[in-house]
């Protein structure tokens, strides 16, 4: 089956989500879509999926003109999608989830022997190993991943549409991913592949087109080189290798002892964590979310109130103090989460770039804050940081995700710190954007200041990081350098540790 | 510029909707629970006539009982024509205030419903000071308003105190405490210090003259200087808010306590910190209006103006100038009830009805805005857009 889109358009106001984009793709092919966030493409998607309308342009299944107005028609022409964000409801099972919407009755009572019979099949087929009667909530992320494929299956879909499939996944579960799309091809499916990760383009893709600013702007195949690929999704050359200078470490600056972490009802989260990072390094936890390394960052800017052990900045014990004090003692803390933790959504861009310095001169004078002050830090900052707004009174929540990171780094760095902890400082962020978090990380580190990275991304660890710690179920599985290979860093995410060497 | 505008209708607009909109149903109540116009109803043009006349005198009593009346001016010239309109202010000066305690609170992201609590508290305290010492007077009325606010700010601040410390809901535990305030008037009025001598009613004796707040037009309209005290708290209350260091900590938090905490603004502090302002705040209004109004304490002193504020401080948007006018709104309501009933028949209960519907309508934005065919504005298209941009 062959799924052609003809000029689709799509509006939303003022701004051009999707502007005259064409778009075949071929049974037994992989295509993928890539283009930064905000590009179009998941509006793209839902459009062919029947969740949003277009304005104009059509799509054609197998050379006939169709019409899609809700996800159900488009399950019935043979489309399915798996979404960014499961749709899954947690407390069901998984035989549950899948007749979700098509139950089928049998004097009145839900059967679900069928469809159970169906999952048990397609299971074997693929080896995907469900267990229908497992509930949602127990499954690891990945499974949860097949469980959306597999729904997709039994409906029928020779069209499969896979919304940034791998962003949730660790490297082995991506792997897996993609050998399975590869089987789902030689069966003959159609899928569509949207991503921003060009390893994953390249491995599997037949064909790739690339998306900008709602516009195609080229159709390309899988030899074309990253740079290529990146240099067309941004529409200018990126420079894809970040430029690590070699560089002397200086005095240890964090230094970690013994560090304990609990939870309210005294679990062990972080155990007997040791960890030293010097002046002019960059020391990355890498590891798969929820192994602690949320808990172990939150307990250096002391955000986690069950601790035991020590933490010293600068040989001065940091544990036990007030946040405010350990930020002001030289931690900049870039959170996890921007919206949640990071910034305020309804305060202005100024408002957000003195959350932590409020108090201090010369924003705060007799208790009162000086506008003009505020302001001139934020006109300052955000040339400096290249934030893009229409002005330093917007809102934080009108800036798309990399300005918002901007945003955060430029109030955390522009402080008198020694030590920099960025915690997933690129998830959701765009090529671009990614490449200015990495410069600006990297001349942190050049100007000697101390580097504690987190991150899931494989790729940012080995491109950013002096020595890499792999944290596995709340400890520190071993210390290795960048040059790693990434197999033997996927099997230490994994908890396989590595034979003393 | 689209902002701005979508800014003029959630400030201007949408509770100037809300009361066009409350005065019209209210209409339909006055009419349809009137059983000598419904007898009406078979003959249309006879009853359409009657309901206009009625609705139209009982809003015109309503008017007349709050803010001017042309008989009274007739009498005792065009000053006096504005009696009402003093009578509107002496009600609205402490609602004003505990209209505050509640938008403060808001800001923070604290659900204060304790402003009755606090609102006896700091009348208690005032009128201590103000029957039990002799000072001379400015001072006398200093002393007896600051009793007030920190008896009141002590009690408010407890709520904060429970909440940092121990997690407990400041919903729950403020209204509790306004359970324990309505007793504790009860029992403290009943003890020596309060009665009066050899008197054996729960009334305490009247505060004394140098503690009285002075009458602002002289002895024949009740209105004192605590309607000017009340507006320069809420000028005070809104520098805090906008301007101040602490009061963008409490913003802060108000607005995403995660954020707060993680750029080291203390939870516990703003917590505390606010229901100890908020306390004293309703408080103030508590002391202004037991030494402007009330002069001896009585166990009703607090009547509904602690309950009341909940709704001004929503009508208000949690911002200090609507808190005002809110407070006005519904001081005049409430005065323009009592000549509805004498005037009209009409039962004063409509002004509850039509202060309810107000309530209604401002919580339910989208609600006004389907009746009324507002335009969605342009601030919802862009913010689609910008869930597009991500």
């Amino acid at each position: 089956m062959s799924l052609e889109l003809k000029g689709i358009t799509k509006r939303f106001g003022s701004l051009v989500a999707n502007e005259l984009i064409d778009l075949k793709v071929s049974d037994g092919e992989i295509h993928a879509i890539l283009g930064e966030n905000g590009a179009g493409k998941s509006t793209l998607m839902n459009i062919v999926y029947g969740l949003i309308k277009a304005d104009s342009g059509s799509i054609s299944i197998d050379g006939k003109i169709v019409e899609i107005s809700d996800p159900s028609q488009a399950l019935a022409a043979g489309i399915g999608m798996v979404h960014q964000h499961f749709m899954l409801v947690p407390v069901f099972t998984v035989v549950e989830n899948i007749i979700l919407g098509n139950e089928k009755l049998k004097r009145g009572v839900l059967t679900v022997e069928e469809a159970k019979a169906s999952i048990e099949r397609i299971s074997k087929e693929f080896k995907f190993d469900i267990n229908p009667d497992e509930l949602i909530e127990n499954l690891p992320v990945g499974v949860q991943q097949k469980v959306e494929i597999l729904r997709a299956l039994i409906y029928d879909a020779k069209v499969l549409i896979l919304d940034e499939p791998t962003a949730v996944l660790t490297p082995q579960e991506t792997d897996e991913l993609l050998s399975i799309m590869k089987s789902l091809k030689s069966r003959g499916a159609a899928i569509i592949f949207i991503t921003h990760k060009l390893r994953e383009v390249q491995e599997v893709a037949d064909k790739i087109t690339v998306i900008r600013r709602g516009k195609v702007v080229g159709t390309t195949l899988p030899t074309a080189t990253q740079e290529e690929l990146a240099n067309l999704m941004v529409g200018r050359t990126v420079d894809l290798t970040a430029n690590r200078e070699s560089n002397k470490a200086g005095d240890t600056v964090l230094s970690i002892n013994n560090l304990n972490i609990y939870d309210a009802s005294g679990r062990v989260l972080v155990n007997n964590l040791t960890l030293d990072i010097k002046a002019g390094e960059v020391v990355a936890i890498a590891g798969v979310q929820g192994n602690g390394q949320s808990e172990l960052v939150r307990a250096i800017v002391n955000l986690e109130p069950h601790t035991s052990g020590s933490v010293k900045l600068n040989g001065r014990e940091i544990l036990g103090n007030s946040v405010s004090k350990t930020l002001h003692q030289g931690v900049a803390y870039v959170p996890e989460s921007r919206e949640l933790d990071g910034l305020i959504g309804s305060f202005t861009i100024a408002e957000n770039l003195i959350l932590d310095t409020h108090e201090n001169e010369p924003f705060s004078k007799y208790g009162q804050l000086s506008n003009s002050k505020v302001i001139e830090n934020a006109e300052k900052l955000t040339k400096e940081f290249d934030i893009r707004s229409q002005g330093v009174f917007d809102t934080a929540s009108s800036l798309s995700g990399g300005n918002k990171q901007k945003v955060v780094l430029a109030r955390e760095l522009s402080r008198d710190v020694k030590l920099v902890i960025a915690s997933q400082p690129t998830r959701g962020l765009d090529v671009g954007s990614i490449e200015f978090v990495h410069e600006r990380l990297l001349a942190e580190r050049k100007s000697g200041r101390a580097i504690l990275l987190v991150s899931t991304e494989l790729d940012e660890v080995t491109a950013l990081a002096d020595r890499i710690a792999v944290m596995y179920r709340g400890e520190i599985l071993g210390i290795v350098s960048p040059d790693t290979s990434r197999e033997k860093l996927g099997l230490m995410m994994a908890g396989i540790k590595e034979r003393a060497s | 510029m689209a902002k701005s505008l979508n800014k003029l209708f959630s400030v201007f607009l949408l509770p100037f909707l809300a009361f066009v909109f409350a005065f019209f149903i209210g209409g339909l109540v006055i009419v349809f629970t009137d059983s000598e116009i419904m007898k009406l109803i078979k003959s249309p043009l006879n009853f359409m006539t009657a309901a206009g006349s009625k609705i139209g005198n009982s809003y015109l009593a309503v008017f007349q009982g709050s803010i001017y009346d042309i008989n009274l001016s007739r009498k005792n010239g065009v000053l006096g024509g504005f009696y009402p309109l003093s009578e509107t202010i002496v009600t609205s000066t402490p609602l004003i205030l505990t209209g505050l305690a509640v938008a403060l609170a808001f800001r923070s992201g604290l659900f204060n419903i304790g402003a009755q609590g606090q609102f006896i508290f700091g009348a208690i305290g005032a009128s201590y000071v103000g029957f039990h010492f002799n000072f001379s007077p400015i001072l006398h009325v200093v002393l007896a308003l600051l009793a007030g606010i920190v008896l009141a700010g002590i009690y408010g601040g407890l709520v904060g105190v429970l909440k940092a410390k121990t997690g407990a809901h400041e919903v729950i535990v403020t209204i509790m405490l306004n359970y324990v305030a309505s007793l504790f008037i009860l029992w403290i009025l009943k003890t020596e210090a309060f009665l009066r001598p050899k008197q054996i009613d729960p009334i305490a004796p009247e505060v004394a003259l140098s503690a009285r707040l002075p009458k602002l037009f002289g002895e024949s309209q009740r209105i004192h200087l605590g309607i000017i005290i009340a507006l320069f708290v809420a000028v005070l209350v809104w520098w805090l808010i906008s301007k101040s260091t602490l009061g963008f900590k409490f913003r802060a938090v108000g607005a995403n306590s995660n954020a707060a905490k993680s750029a080291g603004i203390s939870i516990p502090f703003v917590t505390t910190a606010t229901m100890f302002i908020c306390g004293g705040l309703a408080g103030l209004g508590g002391a202004l209006h037991t030494l402007g109004t009330e002069y001896a304490l009585t166990a009703n002193v607090a009547g509904t103006f602690g309950f009341d504020a909940i709704t001004v401080a929503l009508l208000g948007r949690a911002t200090p100038q609507g808190t005002v006018l809110g407070a006005f709104l519904f001081g005049a309501l409430q005065t323009g009830g009592r000549t509805l009933q004498s005037n009209t028949g009409t039962s004063s209960d409509i002004v509850q009805v039509i202060q309810a519907l107000i309530v209604l309508f401002i919580a339910a934005p989208a609600l006004i805005k389907y009746i009324f065919r507002v335009k969605q504005s342009v601030e919802d298209k862009t913010l689609t857009a910008k869930g597009w941009n991500g």
